[in-house]
């Protein structure tokens, strides 16, 4: 029996990428966590994941945008189910391998407890045979998936694709649908659905797919090029932003908290997306202006602010903690105007660490509180009223108004003058030298406005949290605003918010939690997994400026564009209307 | 079109230039003085007999290259992936975490069945070669799928990948070694104790020394390998013009796989000496040395690969003796906890002092300014 | 017949009700006071929560805590006929935001009555805000920070919330013990600092100083390590320049085995003690050679006879339950408190609620006063009595010397001092 190419590919892959899953200890510690109470739990979903998806991939073979692959039921199970028995086979000979050792005191995830989930409880012997069983059948069922027609595909996937976001946002939507009869019907006690309730969403998802495909593709059609186009899109932006407004008061608490631990990583994105995104300047210490913002609201307004505690309101405290961060962006900047690129990496990575550890060190403890931080910060006082913490659904507000400010500023920016020199600037810098272009000052202008609108966010931290201490600004903050705005798409406004939602409100953020909470053990392995990944298949983003697209792919992105039939030249078309 | 600038525009330009360069005159010349002032009363703390005793400080010193020369062989790795591939290698200080912790492995497993205290030279031989082993493999394998699909994308994007991989890999190891830090076995008695060579003692302890000497033989056969073999005379072909290289027939893949299995074996070598000295290792070990290391490699210059040696040890000098005698000299309490931070600030003043580095930079045509 | 029955009986209890909300408070038994209250409806649970550094590089101080709360709901039954629920542990990541996070969740559920925790004082400071304003109770195992109750001497702390309460013991006093014991007992007076820049760490060493200057002793210096750091030579040799008796670093493990590991390359240290806190009396660093006849400090362990008066459970007894349920020994100290606090709370619940048939009602004023009243309550950790800042913890600091490697529990029975001194 010859076996397909891909096949003895991806089977393999499969297999170990289960094994890994195993080894770490991501099966039996997701198996807590049921989906489907009580068959299905996320442990199993993710160990199965790999048949399901390698399956699909052995199926579909080469890919090539010029042909329609060939799509047949039969010879897809077929592929996806040798897949999995591979895939199986390795996982089974993994676990015979590793189990007679007793090798706990090396690696203390693989023992007994991680085999008797991987064997369904069944113990190796039994058990074994049934992976690799389950693991044919699940992988059989990704490749006839290839085959099957695309509306039958695409309802599938919508079906899969709700019931999964129910199940895994049980959260959200326990705190949204406040009436315990109704969450009971929908979810077990333990957590996750019953059974019906995945039926139903499945059945029901599926069925208003199919039914609306055609009013939405309409939608989707009439949204693009044309002038009554444009003003279905800007209303229909309109109608978003009227939601996005309106959102906070309908969801409660602890939803609000994400939203505004993602808007704040919002914030500090689009800051970041101006030096990084738009001036080229590859920047590793954002957090720096991050901890000065923060840092300076809580030396002006907390009582407890040592040495000189003026107390000023935070709305009169925010013009000066903005030229603080200026300060702090002209000291960044200027010694890093010379150097290039990647030395402009590690030493703007060196200031963040050192403004972290002097606000941490002894020295400066009379200023800045030094190991036990700085408390009792009062929240935004205007008037009459205080908004801080302790009322999420009125601070997302507060939020949402910097972030619009800081878009707005993005976005003007980047249609001006200094935003054309910016881009100039990261094509060529001396060329740019040679037009004309005062390549100081707009580096400078890169800093400080990234600065100041980092400053923005770190204030807003301050009232929140209502202290500050030292363990919120390191490196790994400013790594994770950079992943957010490449994820989402340099350059991009819209792709900052998509990437902080995603990462920061679904994975969560390297000091608060996301809607996930089980990853929270392998997040930032999933970070490096996600970042890799869009490097090597998308590395403009997920919703790159089309600007940015060109320059990563040139010809590719106009080429693919003009294959798929639809090319929007957003530059282009505003020159025409 | 004239390529003369505007009249309005030049003046501005020259009025910015010299606003900039002066602040960093000033910057340069507020370094010198502070430096001065703390070295100044550091020396007369010495004289009046407070502070740290003669003794004390040639420890002090004598610890400081140690650590510096590890830094130095990590930087080894750093510097040769920039000059050949133009990216910095995030990720390298993962692969020189995986040899210690896997290198941990062997060195348990030997010290369980006595073998470890028997025979401690065979045992540390195999040690380092599991580690050399692991960090090569580690930094092939990375190489392979996450770098050469990449070998013409603008330079942001594979240095976005390797802080992917740098996380990946990390949180592998801590997945399946657990969170916990683990302790490789002591050093052996008589390599702790201090170096004995034909009667004279030394002071400074066997596992200090073994840590510079192995340095420096490896700087040698590295220095070696790079300007008299054929594969080394290919890497730097390929550093210098990849795509000229290759029309001359050296076969640009393997050569960047050679540079790649190099870095990681000299970091698998740093490994095993970061065992013998800190003995404590965990998934974390690979971060601050990681970034340390390609400070070092810039310090030092770029490419160039006495460059990161030096470089590694100047940085080991300044972050371990620098807060002591010149914040200490300063008066500033509690020095110690400000060693990174000096470290960084030694980074920014050599940078602003001799951009290119101590030795100078050595890049390929596509970097070269 | 029945649906008749049924339709009188609600028309009854409908006008009932009109009569009730008419008259104010007359007719109706039960009367939340200003906090509001909570009301456990027939079948329903009584709600508490764990909020401990369940995840990362703390989790082992977090983790033995929620064990150990589990184990005390387990272990206390049934409150007036109703369950009680711990839910999902949550965690507070050890920090501010992450504390004021988990606070969110918890005061987003009506039902929830009182909380566990935290386990890093940090994470105190961002939760106790929100936790308090929504009347709930918190009670912590492993806080220690002085401003979060008081200065011991009357004035409230600086984050001190009404509200929270803590079985563990307040820093300033630790910081008491500990130098007592070195200037009287070692009589010792050079000691030298050594914190790691957490807010516990630094809070201990500052109180230790403070309490050592005014017995008539001398800091030599006073300096911290960064966390993950691992050459410890520089530092080693700044303390050593200042020629200290003893050095005093109530840190981390990590930190600590490299400190102790390479003092001996450092000149200077031969004859200096050392000493250390509960941070480090656990196995990974109790195992090292080195910790030898050091000196740690810390809240009393020997809960061995100490019996728990609302389960009945001995402290041996909680550790074979401990055992023989999750296969291994606690990875922290703090287990007896955070079970007496579990037992502390579910007592108090069953003191002020209210019966009402099969609905029980919980004030929450009324249960904040029960706490707060809380006096010569015996638990694991000895007698409990709270002060009006919420200091609860019995205050037994002991400090041991390590004498047996092999044998951790004996070397932690070593006891050279306790303090109070009785």
């Amino acid at each position: 029996m010859n076996l397909d190419h891909h096949v003895r590919k991806w089977g393999p892959v499969a297999g170990l990428i289960m094994s890994f899953m195993a080894a770490i200890g991501m099966i039996r510690s997701f198996d807590e966590r049921m989906m489907i109470n009580p068959v299905l739990s996320l442990g199993y979903i993710a160990l199965l994941l790999s048949p399901a998806v390698f399956g699909y991939m052995a199926a579909r073979g080469e890919v090539s945008l010029l042909e329609e692959p060939d799509r047949n039921v039969g010879e897809g199970a077929v592929k996806g189910a040798m897949v999995g028995a591979i895939a199986g086979v390795v996982t089974v000979a993994f676990m015979l391998v590793t189990n007679p050792f007793d090798l706990s005191g090396f690696f203390p995830n693989i023992n007994d407890g991680m085999v008797d989930v991987m064997t369904f409880h069944q113990g190796l012997g039994l058990g074994s045979l049934i992976l690799i069983a389950i693991s044919t059948a699940v992988g059989a069922l990704g490749g006839a998936l290839h085959g099957v027609g695309d509306m039958a595909r695409a309802g599938i996937f919508r079906a899969l694709g709700w019931v999964m976001l129910f199940a895994l946002f049980e959260l959200v939507v326990t705190d949204v649908i406040d009436v315990r009869p109704i969450v009971r019907f929908i979810y077990a006690a333990g957590d996750g659905l019953q059974f019906w309730s995945a039926l139903i969403i499945g059945g029901l998802a599926w069925f208003l797919g199919v039914r609306y495909a055609g009013k939405r593709a309409e939608l989707s059609d009439a949204a693009k090029a044309s002038e009554a186009g444009s003003r279905l899109r800007y209303s229909l932006i309109g109608v978003g932003l009227l939601l996005l407004i309106v959102l906070p008061m309908l969801v409660g608490g602890i939803v609000n908290e994400l939203l505004i631990n993602v808007a704040l990583y919002i914030l500090m994105g689009l800051g970041l997306n101006i030096v990084v995104g738009l001036a080229g300047l590859l920047d590793l210490g954002y957090v720096a202006f991050f901890a000065v913002g923060a840092y300076g609201m809580a030396v002006l307004t907390s009582p407890l602010s040592p040495t000189l505690a003026p107390l000023l309101n935070w709305w009169v405290a925010l013009p000066i903690v903005m030229v603080f961060a200026a300060i702090a962006g002209v000291l960044v900047g200027t010694p890093v105007l010379r150097m290039r690129g990647d030395y402009l990496a590690i030493v703007t990575l060196g200031f963040g660490e050192i403004v972290r550890i002097l606000l941490l060190s002894d020295w400066l403890t009379p200023y800045f509180g030094g190991a036990q931080g700085i408390t009792r910060i009062p929240g935004i006082t205007s008037g009459p009223v205080t908004i801080s913490g302790t009322s999420p659904e009125l601070f997302i507000y507060m939020t949402m108004i910097f972030v619009a400010i800081a878009a707005y500023v993005s976005y003007r920016a980047q249609n001006s003058r200094i935003g054309r020199a910016w881009a100039a600037m990261r094509e060529d810098e001396d060329v740019a030298e040679a037009v004309g272009i005062s390549t100081v000052q707009a580096k400078l202008l890169a800093f400080v406005t990234g600065a100041i609108i980092a400053s923005f966010a770190g204030a807003l931290f301050s009232a929140k949290v209502g202290t500050v201490f030292t363990n919120s600004f390191d490196v790994l903050v400013s790594i994770i605003i950079l992943v957010v705005v490449i994820v989402g798409g340099m350059g991009s406004i819209r792709g900052v918010a998509l990437g902080a939602l995603m990462l920061i409100g679904i994975l969560g953020g390297p000091k608060s939690q996301g809607l996930l909470t089980e990853f929270a053990e392998f997040k930032l392995l999933i970070y490096g997994a996600i970042l890799v990944y869009m490097m090597l298949k998308r590395p403009e983003g997920l919703l790159p400026s089309v600007r940015r697209s060109r320059e990563l792919h040139g010809a590719e992105a106009e080429q693919d564009a003009w294959l798929k039939g639809d090319l929007i030249d957003e530059d282009a078309e505003e020159a025409i209307t | 079109m004239s390529t003369e600038l505007a009249p309005e525009v030049a003046k501005t330009r020259r009025f910015k230039f010299n606003w900039v360069d002066s602040f960093l005159w000033f910057v340069r010349v507020a370094a010198i003085i502070a430096i001065t002032v703390g070295i100044v009363g550091s020396f007369q703390n010495f004289a009046a007999g407070e502070g740290p005793s003669a003794v004390a400080w040639r420890d002090l010193i004598i610890s400081s290259i140690s650590t510096g020369s590890m830094y130095g062989l990590i930087a080894l790795g750093y510097s040769m992936v920039y000059g050949v591939l133009g990216f910095i290698n995030f990720a390298h200080g993962e692969v020189f975490m995986s040899g210690t912790m896997v290198g941990l492995i062997s060195a348990t497993l030997l010290f369980n069945n006595g073998f470890w205290e028997s025979n401690p030279i065979i045992s540390i031989i195999v040690v380092l070669l599991v580690a050399m082993i692991t960090s090569t493999l580690v930094a092939i394998v990375i190489e392979r799928v996450a770098y050469r699909p990449l070998r013409g994308a603008p330079r942001l994007i594979p240095l976005i990948t390797s802080i992917g991989v740098s996380f990946f890999v990390q949180y592998t190891f801590a997945g399946l070694f657990g969170v916990a830090i683990r302790q490789y076995p002591p050093s052996p008695p008589r390599l702790a104790a201090d170096l004995t060579i034909f009667g004279t003692t030394f002071p400074i302890s066997g596992t200090r020394s073994l840590v510079i000497g192995v340095a420096l033989v490896s700087m040698i056969g590295l220095w070696y390998f790079v300007t008299k073999t054929k594969t080394g005379s290919a890497m730097r072909a390929v550093a210098e013009d990849k795509e000229i290289a290759g029309l001359m027939g050296i076969d640009v893949d393997k050569t960047i796989v050679t540079t790649f299995a190099v870095g990681g074996a000299m970091a698998g070598v740093a490994g095993l000496m970061w065992a013998l000295l800190f003995r404590g290792v965990d998934f974390l070990t690979g971060f601050l040395p990681g970034i340390k290391a390609f400070t070092a490699a810039v310090l030092g210059g770029i490419g160039n690969l006495p460059g990161a040696m030096l470089g590694g040890v100047v940085l080991g000098l300044f972050e371990g003796v620098g807060p002591l005698l010149v914040l200490g000299g300063l008066g500033i309490p509690g020095v110690s906890q400000l060693k990174d931070a000096v470290a960084f600030a030694a980074l920014v003043l050599v940078l602003i002092f001799r951009p290119t580095g101590l030795l100078g930079e050595r890049l390929g045509s596509e970097d070269r300014v | 017949m029945k649906n008749k029955r049924s339709l009188r009986f609600l028309a009854v209890l409908g006008v009932f009700s009109l009569v009730a909300a008419a008259c104010g408070d007359g007719g109706v038994e039960f009367e939340a006071g200003e906090l509001g209250a909570v009301t456990v409806e027939a079948g329903e649970d009584i709600q508490i929560r764990s909020l401990n550094a369940i995840s990362g590089e703390v989790a082992f101080l977090g983790i033995p805590n929620e064990r150990a709360v589990r184990m005390a709901v387990d272990d206390y039954g049934q409150i007036h006929g109703h369950d009680v629920s711990v839910g999902t542990g949550l965690d507070d990541l050890c920090s501010a935001e992450g504390g004021q996070q988990a606070a969110q969740t918890i005061v987003s559920d009506d039902e929830v009555v009182g909380v566990i925790g935290t386990s890093c004082s940090g994470a105190a400071e961002g939760a106790m805000p929100l936790i308090s304003e929504d009347g709930l109770v918190m009670i912590s195992a492993s806080n220690t920070a002085p401003n979060l109750t008081s200065d011991l001497e009357g004035t409230a702390g600086s984050s001190y919330f009404e509200g929270y309460y803590r079985t563990a013991h307040n820093d300033l006093f630790q910081g008491q013990a500990a130098a007592n014991f070195v200037y009287n007992n070692l009589n010792l007076t050079q000691v030298a600092l050594i914190h790691d820049g957490d807010p516990y760490t630094n809070g201990l060493t500052t109180a230790f100083e403070n309490a050592f200057e005014e017995l008539g002793g001398t800091i030599v210096l006073h300096t911290a390590v960064a966390r993950e750091q691992t050459d410890m030579v520089p530092v080693l040799t700044e303390v050593a320049a200042e020629g200290p008796e003893l050095i005093f670093m109530p840190i981390f493990p990590a930190e600590a085995t490299f400190l102790v590991q390479q003092a001996g390359d450092v000149e200077g240290l031969e004859n200096v003690e050392w000493m250390g806190a509960d941070g480090i009396s656990v196995e990974n660093f109790m195992n090292l050679p080195e910790s030898e006849n050091m000196y740690f400090s810390g809240p009393d362990t020997q809960f061995a006879s100490n019996t728990n008066e609302s389960t009945d459970l001995s402290g041996d007894q909680f550790l074979a339950d401990y055992e023989s349920e999750f296969g291994e020994a606690p990875s922290a100290d703090f287990w007896g408190h955070a079970y007496d606090a579990t037992t502390m709370l579910l007592e108090a619940i069953e003191e002020v609620g209210v019966v009402d048939g099969d609905v029980l009602h919980i004030d929450r004023l009324a249960l904040r006063e029960a706490l707060t009243a809380i006096t010569g309550y015996s638990g694991l950790i000895g007698e409990i009595s709270c002060d009006e800042f919420g200091d609860c913890g019995s205050s037994v600091i002991s400090i041991f010397q390590h004498n047996n490697l092999a044998d951790h529990q004996a070397s932690k029975a070593n006891i050279l001092y306790t303090y109070p001194e009785s």
